[in-house]
């Protein structure tokens, strides 16, 4: 098998793993987008350079202390998602008597602050991030070789996203949540302190956001418009895929990362723009959504 | 989430002035009408005392505010993908102009009728959702754009159309000189900005700001929302053509900065300090921004960390604009 439908089979292989490893991001900061928004009526425009600093957090661990990319899994989140609970409580609680609208204004105003401050400090060349000695090289699976390094990006991806639906969907802390998502008031009548939760969710799901900067860093050069190009990709799978599914969230990333990356051995031109029609396409034929309720 | 209308957002955190029920001259209150004057001499004398290409560019991005104001201002929709009708606008007036020697005027109503068509298949798939997603999707279909653009021939990738010449009006008056072009750019700014007068207080306006603020009883009185939401989707793409074309002829260049999305974030910005729903308030928030962005050119990247300051700022403190907070303080609608 060295040609399927007249494309070498390690052109098509290695652009099908390209894709979901893209899918795996898509995942992975769709999902952050839809827990948050679930509880806070809010699209956090922010995400993106909350996944750009994520990269950058990592990069500085390594530089300035030394720490490799195994305590950055661990630290980044924590840092960056501390970071979040800041700027929640300092300024997001502030709108969620007001329009949804300015939410998505105030997150946008603070992306373009963080994303400014990180050009100025470190350019816009990028900086290199070396993949950790452990995940280094090739495994040979017979029809194409496979980077360790990005199996080891989609497995990590589908770990997090499956965990974060055990999370949502299987514990007591998930099922208040879901509540809240449905009934704030009547929950904290029952004695939550929903203000908390709803502070902690906008952390987990920066956190999110942060540990696909860590796992994107050795892929992508680290550089402040990672995010921002990454952020209009998945609002489009935000879209497509409606906001009212966990499950939805993350089989749309996947899924959609998989067709761009078959788009790009196709009709490698269409590749950029291949989600955008596909959205356009959904909110045609279904306009809440595949997964969405309307 | 019972109400999703900007109204309710602006009832909520700012109480809208009182309004003094004068009808005014020609359906401005005589407090706008004052205003009115007050802009048009300034118009008049202004390219006198400041640089004309200042003021050129000044009154193209006010246009586009002003556009970008009939959706958010008077329907509530918040498009972020703006840019791509401006941008595209002035590629289409461009490439016309430079490739066809289409003369200006013809040059800017091409970019305005393009950019109306694109307008028409984006609102037509946008207006399907509301709120925050018609913002997301707006974004998602003007990134499409962008990406056409870097793409497609006749935009000239990264160099974009350059050397695009003024030519001359209606075959006559050569625009070369920079006071004539601002006479027809003053004017182009006049008409549009006037138009949309004219389209928020026609019947078909006062239907749009029902729609804003109670669209299910907009339905229940039996009109079809959708397509009055995308004829405003449409006029204010058209509009924001129309200013990117006189843009791109009065500079003889048309770039992928134009229909980037962080030209739709500046357009966003302009209408939020100069205030959203108000008459005045896109053309105060442009020059204040595009004066920021002359003025504070060197800092560079700094210019980004400014703007997103100002974001926060006006949203958290400030969400009437400048004009809404005049507006406010003389008891007047401006």
């Amino acid at each position: 098998m060295d040609e399927i439908f007249g494309i070498p089979a390690p052109l098509l292989f290695g652009q099908l793993l390209l894709g979901l490893i893209n899918g795996a991001f898509y995942a992975m900061m769709s999902l952050g987008l839809a827990v948050i928004f679930g509880l806070l009526n809010i699209i956090n425009f922010t995400h993106g350079a909350q996944f750009m600093m994520g990269a950058f957090a990592a990069w500085m661990l390594l530089e300035w202390l030394g720490l490799n990319y195994w305590w950055a899994l661990v630290l980044v989140p924590i840092i960056i998602g501390f970071t979040g609970v800041v700027l929640e409580r300092l300024m997001i609680s502030r709108l969620y008597k007001l329009d949804h609208i300015y939410g998505l204004l105030l997150t946008f105003g603070v992306g373009l602050i963080i994303e400014g401050i990180f050009r100025n400090q470190f350019g816009s060349s990028g900086l290199p991030y070396r993949i950790p000695p452990e995940l280094q090289g090739a495994w040979d699976l017979g029809f194409m070789y496979m980077p360790i390094y990005r199996g080891w990006v989609v497995v990590a991806a589908l770990v997090l996203c499956l965990a974060t639906w055990l999370l949502i969907e299987k514990t007591r802390l998930g099922a208040y949540l879901r509540a809240a998502t449905e009934n704030a008031p009547l929950v904290q009548a029952f004695g939550v302190n929903v203000p908390r939760m709803v502070t902690l969710t906008y952390g987990f799901g920066v956190a999110l956001a942060a540990i696909g900067g860590v796992l994107a860093a050795p892929i992508y050069s680290v550089n402040p418009q990672m995010g921002t190009n990454l952020i209009i990709v998945v609002f489009a799978v935000v879209v497509i895929g409606g906001m009212g599914s966990i499950i939805g969230s993350i089989v749309t990333g996947f899924g959609l990362g998989i067709v761009e990356g078959l788009t790009k051995v196709f009709w490698p031109e269409a590749s950029a723009t291949v989600v955008f029609v596909i959205m356009a396409i959904v909110l045609v034929a279904r306009p809440a959504g595949l997964f969405g309720r309307a | 989430m019972p109400d999703t209308s900007i109204a309710a957002g602006a009832a909520a955190g700012a109480i809208p002035a009182p309004v003094k029920d004068d009808h005014g001259i020609w359906g401005f209150s005589r407090a706008q009408f004052g205003a009115l004057g007050l802009m048009i001499a300034f118009l008049a004398i202004s390219p006198f005392f400041l640089y004309p290409v200042f003021l050129m560019k000044l009154l193209c991005f006010a246009l586009f505010a002003c556009a970008f104001n009939l959706l958010i201002g008077y329907v509530g929709l918040l498009s972020f993908g703006h840019a791509a009708y401006f941008g595209m606008g002035g590629y289409i007036a461009g490439h016309v102009a430079k490739a066809w020697g289409m003369t200006p005027e013809l040059a800017i109503i091409t970019g305005g009728l393009v950019a109306a068509g694109l307008g028409a298949i984006a609102g037509w798939v946008a207006i399907r959702r509301q709120g925050i997603y018609f913002a997301m999707i707006t974004l998602a279909l003007a990134q499409m754009i962008y990406f056409f653009c870097v793409q497609a021939p006749f935009t000239g990738g990264e160099d974009g159309i350059q050397a695009i010449p003024r030519g001359k009006l209606f075959g006559l008056v050569s625009l070369d000189t920079d006071l004539t072009m601002y006479w027809v750019v003053a004017a182009v700014f006049l008409l549009g900005f006037l138009l949309i007068h004219r389209i928020i207080h026609s019947p078909y306006g006062m239907v749009l700001k029902s729609i804003k603020e109670n669209e299910p009883r907009s339905t229940s009185l039996g009109y079809r929302t959708d397509d009055y939401k995308l004829m405003a989707f449409i006029l204010s793409a058209s509009l924001a053509g129309v200013a990117g074309a006189t843009k791109s002829l009065v500079f003889g260049i048309a770039t992928l900065t134009d229909v980037h999305w962080s030209m739709s974030g500046e357009v966003v910005l302009m209408t939020l300090v100069g205030g959203l729903g108000t008459v005045f308030g896109p053309v105060i928030g442009a020059a204040v921004i595009v004066a920021m962005q002359n003025y504070l050119a060197e800092l560079g990247a700094w210019v980004t960390v400014i703007q997103g300051v100002i974001f926060v700022v006006c949203v958290l403190a400030f969400r009437r604009g400048i004009v809404g907070e005049i507006g406010n303080l003389l008891k007047v609608k401006l």
